[in-house]
């Protein structure tokens, strides 16, 4: 069995499970953010229990439209708050918390071999962890709330392999986006898709984060990491119980094996208005840029936070470019501020955000105007993603976007950092 | 279940910010989400879907976010199904759990605008009138036939509750 299989088979009480069966899985953790958690608090309503199956397993998060950018939101918020109350389940308040994806890595709440489901399509993002975790819609959300158990087909797994080293300047999110740039928005559909190889055993646990994050952008259901010493390392001091680790057979049967040499690898742009439409960075040509966004759940980390201020120390934002720079958490705030990245991200006139996803889906601090352009670390490029219609997003590396920023056009780091 | 209606086509990759856009996602009430139903994609669509209408695209249908909000605008503009090469699996699992019907049909693309479609769902079978086609979809799997005829997923979810009661 691969690793995926062998996380549902122990959630599922089987000895073995194949692709295409279809299982009744008991679940570790179930999350819901405030935009999603109106809906699934509704529907849990209507199932008639009084109480969710253990509210240490239950987390909400606002993160979306917070601080709240409206009075529709923050009744939403409202909402989600006062349920999390009721029921004592595990909150973060603004202040406390942060970006869902980068918070509950960081507080020790995913774990290997756990099964994760979250009313999010970015909760594969925990796949990192060597965790089986999977975005759900909000009814789903309320059955797990309830029930603590969740119906689940079976994925075949696809296997990633990266040979050899990445070249600088190549990050976890270069590597994914040109593994999307070859599969397609659909290359992984209902797949999980597990990576490894010589240059994902070299990658960081942030950059693990970022490639797990944007499985679903193939369509995946998961995308999963073996476990290591880095993600033990990681763990040490952040893991609330114990947990079991995993790992696929010699034997294991994959759906297909696709293999890359990673050392041939350039840093990727995406271009409007898929995340599979990628270019390398030295293709790219002429594009100019009106706003840089560094942040999300994608790559608001604190490794990508240290590499967009590599490239912005002791130079300035181009006068006609925003540069809007989220930390994903308060955690990742607060070592910004120790490190000293702060400072260098305001003196080189970026705008520096409190964590929240925000513009990303277009939602508040910094959404676009018709015929503008933005680079942007987050995951998404479709048509509106960050405002209108009329507006365009080009994924990339926070290096890249702390680089166009100061140039005011698409550029890779070297063309600054002379 | 049978439905009868005119098809509004659409391409491949439809995703979730086009079927509703994030600044919708501060409400919650099905009426008000389908007042802006496909707005990212066609702002004219609202004006143009009737009660029954099928809306047919080609591949990965609902991409992107877990927004249970794109099904529920959907089916609150009064389309009755949906009829895809393929589907992204959490809009899949959404649709079915709040009882819009899906059909995945890999004849999808012969389909065009403006056509009339009947469709038998526990057949699936999609008549073509104007083209004067049959075309089939994919059968459901028996898990999601239980879950669709048990009413969706939280009446699912209460049944499962019940016996776990009375044990």
């Amino acid at each position: 069995m691969t690793l995926a299989e062998k996380i549902l088979a122990a959630h599922s009480g089987k000895d073995k499970v194949s692709p295409g069966e279809f299982l009744n899985v008991r679940v570790d953790l179930v999350m819901a953010n405030d935009v999603t958690a109106p809906i699934a608090i509704r529907e849990f309503e209507r199932i008639g229990v009084s109480k969710v199956f253990d509210p240490k397993r239950v987390v909400m998060v606002p993160d979306h439209f917070v601080p709240n950018k409206d009075i529709p939101s923050a009744e939403q918020a409202k909402l989600m708050r006062e349920f999390a109350r009721e029921q004592g389940l595990v909150y973060f308040e603004v202040g406390s918390g942060g970006i869902e994806h980068v918070l509950l890595p960081e507080q020790g709440l995913v774990l290997p071999g756990d099964v994760v489901v979250g009313a999010d399509s970015h909760t594969c993002t925990y796949g990192a962890l060597g965790a089986f975790a999977t975005g759900m819609g909000s009814t789903d959300i309320a059955c797990a709330m309830a029930t603590g158990e969740i119906w689940m087909k079976v994925p075949p797994t696809i296997k990633f392999v990266y040979h050899g080293r990445a070249k600088e300047w190549v990050s976890g999110k270069d590597l994914i986006l040109h593994t999307i740039g070859d599969i397609g928005v659909d290359g992984a559909l209902y797949a999980a898709m597990e990576f490894c190889g010589e240059a994902i055993d070299a990658l960081s646990m942030d950059s693990r984060f970022t490639m797990a994050n944007m499985a679903v952008e193939a369509g995946a259901k998961a995308g999963i990491f073996r476990v290591d010493n880095k993600t033990r390392a990681y763990l040490k001091d952040r893991a609330q119980r114990p947990y079991k680790v995993y790992e696929s057979d010699e034997d294991a049967r994959y759906e297909k094996i696709i293999e890359y040499d990673a050392s041939r690898i350039e840093p990727q742009v995406a271009f409007p208005h898929l995340p599979s439409n990628t270019k390398p960075i030295s293709e790219v040509g002429e594009v100019k840029i009106d706003q840089a966004v560094i942040g999300s759940c994608t790559n608001g980390r604190i490794e990508d936070l240290e590499v967009a201020a590599e490239v912005l120390k002791w130079r300035k934002v181009h006068p006609e470019v925003r540069l809007i720079i989220i930390p994903g958490s308060q955690g990742v705030y607060l070592e910004a501020l120790r490190r000293g990245l702060v400072e260098i991200f305001v003196r080189a006139g970026a705008v520096v955000s409190t964590p929240t996803c925000g513009p990303c889906l277009g939602g508040h601090m910094g959404v676009l105007a018709a015929g503008e352009r933005c680079i942007s670390t987050t995951n998404r490029n479709f048509v509106g993603r960050m405002g209108s219609p009329e507006s365009e997003v080009y994924l990339a590396n926070p290096a890249i976007a702390a680089a166009s920023a100061i140039l005011g056009r698409i550029a890779g780091p070297e063309e600054v950092m002379t | 279940m049978n439905f009868k209606g005119k098809v509004h086509k659409f391409g491949a990759n439809v995703d979730t910010d086009a079927i509703i856009p994030a600044r919708f996602l501060n409400i919650s009430e099905p009426a008000e989400l389908a007042k802006h139903c496909m707005e990212g994609i066609d702002s004219e669509f609202v004006r143009k879907v009737e009660k029954g209408d099928i809306i047919v695209a080609t591949t990965n249908f609902g991409c992107g976010s877990s927004r249970e909000h794109a099904p529920i605008a959907i089916k609150a503009s009064g389309v009755s199904c949906v009829i895809a090469r393929s589907f992204a699996r959490i809009f899949f699992r959404n649709a079915i759990n709040i009882g819009l019907p899906l059909l995945e049909c890999a004849q999808a693309d012969e389909i065009e605008q403006s056509d009339e479609l009947e469709v038998e769902l526990e057949k699936g079978e999609v008549r073509d009138a104007t083209r004067g086609k049959i075309f089939t979809a994919e059968p459901y799997p028996d898990f999601m036939l239980q879950l669709i005829s048990a009413g969706g997923l939280i009446e699912h979810a209460k049944k499962k509750i019940e016996a776990r009661r009375s044990r």
